[in-house]
């Protein structure tokens, strides 16, 4: 199982699409680890800097509505995953996006807009995300405080993260 | 039961439900191309996995990035044709003979009614206009679609969309998804199925219903999904008729898969589209849409006319009536990709291709071309696209650049004025 939890990288806006994590134009590459260094290259969002410290530390993003949205491209998950985000905490997400974490082993949490709402009140406090994975529960801790957030994924979800993945799980399996 | 359309494909193709919940199913059709196969490819060699489930389901295409551009996609193109050879897979096109990977395959007739069709591209949506359920997956799925003929998916929550009135002059397919996308929002028919019934679609040509179909990703739904009906008959006949005695017959086969009067719906969502002007994309996301007369007079700086959204035989005659016999902006670039081989021959028979050449316009061999700003067409910043593809994201055609959805007729009349356009003001076939 991969490692969950650590700094956080808020991105405070809903609908941010896969060509905004990834651009196409590094779809042209096969290996996962030449995707690193382009993480959320083309998002425009104000105080972001791709290459800025927050964006560079993180293990969980938390962001708003419809994170992943737009093209399948698992380059997406893999661009988080090869930067050590294993952890993505939205309001909700792309249906293919979501999946694609989980087939990764990755976690996608999606929480309660007004859940999401008080995570953000750490943005700007050196926020840190712990996953109680076992007890589906999240806690944030910054220099404001701290608060603990209970999460649901499915039977399927766990299944796949503690195969390992879709693939080991599938090929046991059928 | 009453059921619809998505629920009978999944009832039929059940083979495993590991979790409540969790369908998986048998897939009939596995789509794949150069940008997100390659991958799945290393993976499973990686693994030791170097297997296909049924070489005859695959189905595969060189269509993003063709000719190859340089080092890296010549690599992708490479490594997809000598798994398709190792692995026996007849029906795999490459240049000379391929196309969009959402044209050509309807084309083939490889998508039938009441068929799971994956692939690991988001517009996969597409083949539901044929009644089948049609989703785009990533690439882990992908790899296990290749590998062992499945999928797993959520129970199929389906949104009914009604689509009546009267189609006005110069409005299609594309001005009315625009339309209900908006409505839905960028996010509201995710994880679900969108069926679009009544009488527009009922009137449509398979071509429309792909395009309708085509942009369900955009509102996050899974597929689209229209009834096959004699319209679908007609198109697949050429592929069906050892299979049934006549048309009648097979129109009979295909009703099994229409959706059960009294089937329970997520929700129901009625658009009248009689009063309705061309519809154009304006922001950053597909659901930012206005009427035309909101933005007539845009500057832009490139046209294109292309993509498995709208780039098929139709779309074309759509784009030459309004361009014959006339000539673009000179401070306009106009780029027309045919989707398929055959619809640039059809074009050419036509004298579509010599249309659009005379009226200033580059024609390139099909292909997905600028639609996704990884090959041909790719725009530099601050600059505008006038397009007919499907997305309008940030850095979609070109990083700082911007792009505006609409459809064929829109794009056309837009090159000619070097502004966005409303062809309802041009009179078809000629200055
Ligand atoms: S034409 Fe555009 S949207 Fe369609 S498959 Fe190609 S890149 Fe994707």
């Amino acid at each position: 199982m991969k490692s969950f939890g650590g700094k956080v990288l808020f991105l405070e806006r809903s609908d941010i699409n896969t060509d905004e994590i990834i651009p196409a134009k590094y779809l042209t590459e096969i290996s996962k680890e030449a995707l690193g260094p382009h993480m959320l290259e083309d998002l425009r969002l104000e105080g972001f800097d791709p290459n800025g410290s927050g964006a560079k530390d993180a293990k969980v993003i938390v962001t708003r509505a419809n994170f992943g949205c737009g093209s399948s491209r698992e380059h997406a998950p893999w661009v988080f995953e090869i930067n050590d985000i294993n952890v993505v905490v939205a309001s909700g997400f792309a249906r293919i996006f979501r999946q694609n974490m989980f087939n990764c082993g990755m976690l996608a949490i999606e929480l309660p807009e007004a859940d999401i709402s008080r995570l953000f009140e750490h943005q700007r406090a050196d926020a840190k995300i712990d996953v109680d994975y076992k007890n589906s529960r999240i806690t944030i801790v910054s220099s404001i405080g701290s608060g603990a957030f209970d999460y649901h994924i499915s039977e399927f979800d766990r299944a796949l993260i503690e195969a390992g993945g879709w693939v080991e799980f599938a090929d046991a399996r059928y | 039961m009453k059921m619809t359309l998505a629920e009978k494909v999944f009832k039929t193709h059940l083979r495993d439900e590991p979790f409540p919940g969790t369908k998986v199913l048998d897939i009939d059709v596995v789509m794949c191309h150069e940008i997100t196969t390659p991958i799945a490819i290393n993976d499973l060699v990686a693994r030791g996995k170097d297997r296909v489930f049924d070489p005859d389901r695959l189905k595969v295409v060189i269509d993003h990035v063709t000719p190859a551009k340089d080092t890296k996609t010549a690599l992708q193109g490479k490594i997809l044709r000598e798994w398709a050879r190792r692995h026996n897979i007849r029906d795999f096109f490459d240049i000379g003979r391929n196309g969009v990977c959402h044209a050509i395959f309807p084309e083939k007739g490889f998508i039938r009614p009441g068929y799971t069709v994956i692939m690991g591209d988001s517009h996969t949506c597409t083949h539901g206009a044929f009644g089948a359920f049609a989703a785009g997956v990533g690439t882990t799925d992908l790899e296990v679609g290749i590998l062992k003929g499945v999928c797993a998916f959520g129970e199929p929550k389906t949104i009914r969309i009604d689509i009546d009135g009267t189609v006005p002059e110069g409005v299609y397919a594309k001005d009315i998804i625009l339309r209900i996308i908006k409505e839905l929002t960028v996010k509201g028919a995710t994880d679900c199925v969108m069926e679009f019934r009544g009488d527009v679609v009922k009137g449509m040509t398979m071509e429309s219903r792909m395009t309708l179909c085509n942009m369900a990703i955009e509102a996050g739904g899974t597929s689209g999904i229209c009834m096959p009906d004699e319209v679908t008959v007609d198109y697949l006949w050429p592929f069906i008729s050892s299979d049934y005695k006549d048309k009648k017959a097979a129109l009979e086969d295909f009703k099994k898969w229409w959706s059960d009067e009294g089937a329970r719906y997520e929700k129901t969502l009625k658009i009248d589209v009689s009063g309705l002007e061309p519809q154009v994309t304006y922001g950053y996301k597909p659901d930012e849409v206005k009427s035309i007369s909101e933005l007539e007079g845009t500057p832009v700086d490139q046209v294109y006319i292309g993509s498995c959204t709208n780039g098929r035989i139709e779309d074309l005659r759509v784009a030459a009536s309004y361009l014959k016999g006339r000539t673009i902006s000179p401070y306009v670039r106009g780029i027309v990709s045919p989707a398929t081989p055959k619809i640039f021959s059809q074009a050419d028979d036509e004298g579509i291709i010599k249309i659009f050449m005379d009226a200033g316009f580059c024609v390139t061999n099909p292909t997905c071309g600028a639609c996704l700003g990884m090959s041909t067409g790719v725009i530099a910043p601050g600059e505008v696209c006038a397009s007919t593809t499907n997305r309008n994201f940030s850095g979609r055609m070109g990083k700082g650049g911007m792009v505006h959805l609409m459809s064929p007729a829109v794009a056309a009349v837009t090159a000619i004025e070097g502004r966005i356009a409303d062809p309802r003001k041009f009179k078809k076939g000629g200055a």
